[in-house]
């Protein structure tokens, strides 16, 4: 089964950086921890929360336009940076966003255990479990496994591409259009993408789940 | 999580100029979700009241406008984080000093954490 799926590993052997701002956090929030006023994992429901509601969550603005333009979805292939910046969103410096499609033979996923691989300002808050090292090491090693634990099985026939995030590219799942969905506006559209969608371990909502 | 969003409808009662939409704050990045729901559990914990946050954070903002901040809303959550760790230090919870040692050891863990692997904070990183 190796042709089940490629695994792109583009890891670089650079250290990790985190901001000044970020830094203070993390100081902030292991003091509070350790000393017994934040309890880690009340922290991370509490976060989770709030997990729609970081950045501008452009990528499903993205995607529906990418559903209902072709000349857009073909630049978005091509050069998902200058193409997600065409709609007011403008990336960090020195981050590549790459756009990878989903067909019905081929499915991709994208995994990454740190919140700076996650390109949250086109995905909102990444879930927690993104960052675990049971997700990142079972995706790696049997993605239809982890499509299966979130509840969807893909065609037999289908093969899964997983993509591991670098300090210099960050992946975003253009998942495939809905059925029922002729004729929908863009804005109409974007409600149906789901962040889980955009990271290839879910499938966009069918029409019927947001009439 | 009722309470929970109860507790940040009255901090957005309390205190201004949280970004927000129709259901709660919003945010720029993961960092200020951070940040707010550090507040959010110390003002649970009774360390503040959502009035003497906002007079903190007010003196903290004014300080920083002070010395230039163009207050356009972007630096918001960087004023709510000063505003943090200043308090923290008053309510004698922990020290500048404290604060300074343990930002340097995630600088190093960080350093020497390679790219993709979670950093976690460990004994070698306090020089």
């Amino acid at each position: 089964m190796s042709s089940d799926h490629d695994h792109h590993h583009h890891h670089d052997h650079d250290h990790s950086e985190l901001s000044e701002t970020e830094l203070r956090v993390r100081a902030l929030e292991s003091i509070l921890t350790e000393k017994g006023y934040v309890d880690p994992a009340a922290l991370d429901v509490l976060i989770e929360t709030y997990e729609t509601k970081v950045g501008p969550r452009n990528g499903a603005r993205v995607v529906a336009r990418a559903w209902t333009d072709p000349d857009y979805r073909e630049r978005l292939l091509k050069d998902g940076t200058s193409a997600v910046a065409e709609l007011d969103y403008v990336g960090r410096q020195g981050e590549h966003l790459v756009v990878v499609e989903n067909t019905p033979d081929l499915h991709n996923m994208v995994v990454c255990t740190l919140c700076s691989c996650y390109p949250w300002p086109v995905l909102g808050l990444p879930p927690v479990w993104y960052k675990s090292a049971p997700y990142r090491s079972k995706a790696v090693k049997d993605p239809r496994g982890v499509l299966k634990d979130f509840g969807f099985e893909l065609p037999p026939g289908t093969k899964i591409r997983v993509w591991d995030s670098t300090a210099e590219i960050r992946y975003l799942v253009l998942p495939m259009r809905p059925a029922g969905t002729e004729g929908w506006s863009e804005e109409r559209l974007a409600d149906l993408v789901t962040r889980d969608s955009m990271i290839g371990t879910g499938l966009p909502k069918r029409p019927h789940e947001v009439a | 999580m009722a309470t929970r969003s109860q507790a940040a409808r009255e901090a957005i009662r309390a205190v201004p100029g949280i970004p927000r939409d129709d259901d709660g704050p919003v945010f720029r990045a993961p960092w200020e979700a951070h940040a707010f729901a550090m507040a959010l559990t110390l003002y649970e914990r009774g360390l503040f009241s959502w009035n003497e946050w906002a007079a903190a954070l007010a003196e903290e903002i004014s300080r920083a406008q002070g010395a230039g901040d163009p207050d356009t809303g972007e630096t918001y959550y960087l004023h709510w984080l000063a505003t943090l760790e200043r308090l923290v230090a008053i309510k004698g919870v922990t020290s500048t000093e404290t604060l300074h040692r343990y930002r340097d050891a995630w600088d190093h863990a960080a350093d020497r954490t390679p790219h993709g692997q979670p950093i976690v904070l460990q004994a070698e990183d306090f020089g």
